[in-house]
């Protein structure tokens, strides 16, 4: 499986078929930082993966929140 | 043992995503409705936006903003958008990309104020010459151009597209720090105030991974790569141990922020700029300040140098 990550962005070459789930325990991923998109869609924790598919990890934390301030 | 795929909970057809938080998974088209559900919640609680008022968004060109834009359009209130320019290189060139590529697709109208061109400095330039870290300036130009822009142009309400994750990591930085006049003026509704505008965020019920999820799914474009500026940022930090409690127990953070809100906010005080401070007219740029020169005005007259150097 070709593996997508983001910031920074790279690619890794990971063997499959897998789980959502695994993948994302392999690379010590915390699912609630992240969506998994095969293709164009979006698919859940559970979702199996084949060993040629192209997937994409990509975190949803964005930062730069100040703490509030004046208005 | 044979595997059940996961199922929406409304319409049992295949899941496109799982919110542990609320022990559900929906297809596409629940989630859509999900989340013009907790938005639509969202403003009717906090009155954030009645009838025929104009709104503004500020849009940054991220998935937040951007969902909020679209899902304010679904709940037919109309918005126009406002994008900031802050200098940071190509990164701003990108946000404002996704941000113009948005509007003309949707046929909304995007204002622009260009930090370098209208206000003479960059963020860059106002953290060279703070010596502080980049997002206090950021977010300080931020509120401040957004609230300028607003009065200027008569837009009633400024609408942000802070959701729960960032809602709940400001609430532990600042309860970490016992900051007692941030933590009165962390609500989702500020109200409109002599020389401010009401400032609402009607996100605050949804997390960042169901703002991304929409963004996938309504196929819009956003920015994914992280603000270069930010790494390192504290209340990064903040939103992954808050995500380490909450894949430990899902609900954590939404119980965290609500519950603040329900239960302790009203003790602080009513989250606007504070009674005991007397506020007059900045002569730099006419906003309420209690100093001489406001915040923005002295950010901006040691940044200008610094940014022309």
């Amino acid at each position: 499986m070709k593996v997508l990550l983001r910031n920074p962005r790279r690619e890794l070459e990971i063997p499959g078929p897998t789980t959502v789930h695994a993948l994302l325990a392999r690379l010590e991923l915390n699912p609630e930082s992240v969506l998994v998109i095969v293709g164009d869609e979006l698919v859940t924790n559970d979702a199996r993966l084949a060993a040629d598919a192209d997937i994409e990890i990509r975190p949803v934390i964005s930062g730069g929140a100040d703490a509030g301030g004046p208005r | 043992m044979t595997r059940v795929p996961m199922k929406c909970r409304v319409c049992r057809e295949p899941a496109v995503i799982d919110l542990r938080r609320h022990n559900a998974n929906f297809c596409r088209e629940h989630f859509v409705a999900h989340c013009e559900e907790q938005v639509r919640r969202a403003i009717k609680h906090f009155r954030m936006i009645v009838p025929d008022e104009r709104v503004v968004v500020a849009v940054s060109g991220g998935k937040d903003s951007l969902a909020l834009w679209d899902l304010l359009g679904r709940l037919e209130i109309p918005a126009d958008g406002l994008y900031v320019g802050l200098g940071i290189d190509e990164y701003s060139d990108e946000s404002h990309r996704y941000a113009r590529e948005y509007a003309q697709s949707r046929g909304r109208t995007l204002h622009v104020v260009d930090l370098a061109a209208d206000h003479g400095f960059t963020i860059p330039g106002a953290a060279a010459a703070t010596r502080r870290a980049p997002c206090g300036a950021c977010g300080l130009s931020k509120r401040h151009v957004f609230n300028q822009f607003a009065l200027e142009h008569g837009y009633d309400v400024i609408a942000t597209g802070h959701n729960l994750d960032d809602e709940a990591a400001v609430l532990l930085g600042n309860v970490l720090h016992w900051d007692l006049d941030y933590l009165a003026r962390q609500h989702p509704a500020l109200p409109a105030a002599p020389g401010f505008a009401r400032k609402v965020k009607p996100l605050y019920r949804l997390g960042e991974r169901e703002m991304a999820a929409y963004c996938v799914l309504e196929r819009i474009d956003y920015q994914v790569e992280e603000c270069p500026m930010a790494a390192g940022n504290r209340h990064l930090g903040y939103k992954e141990t808050l995500n380490d409690l909450e894949h430990r127990s899902p609900g954590s953070k939404a119980a965290f922020l609500f519950g603040f809100l329900e239960r302790a906010h009203e003790q602080l005080g009513r989250g606007d700029a504070g009674p005991d401070v007397e506020l007059h007219p900045c002569p730099g740029c006419g906003a309420p300040t209690p100093g001489e020169l406001c915040a923005f005005c002295r950010l901006r007259e040691r940044a200008i140098p610094v940014t022309a150097s």
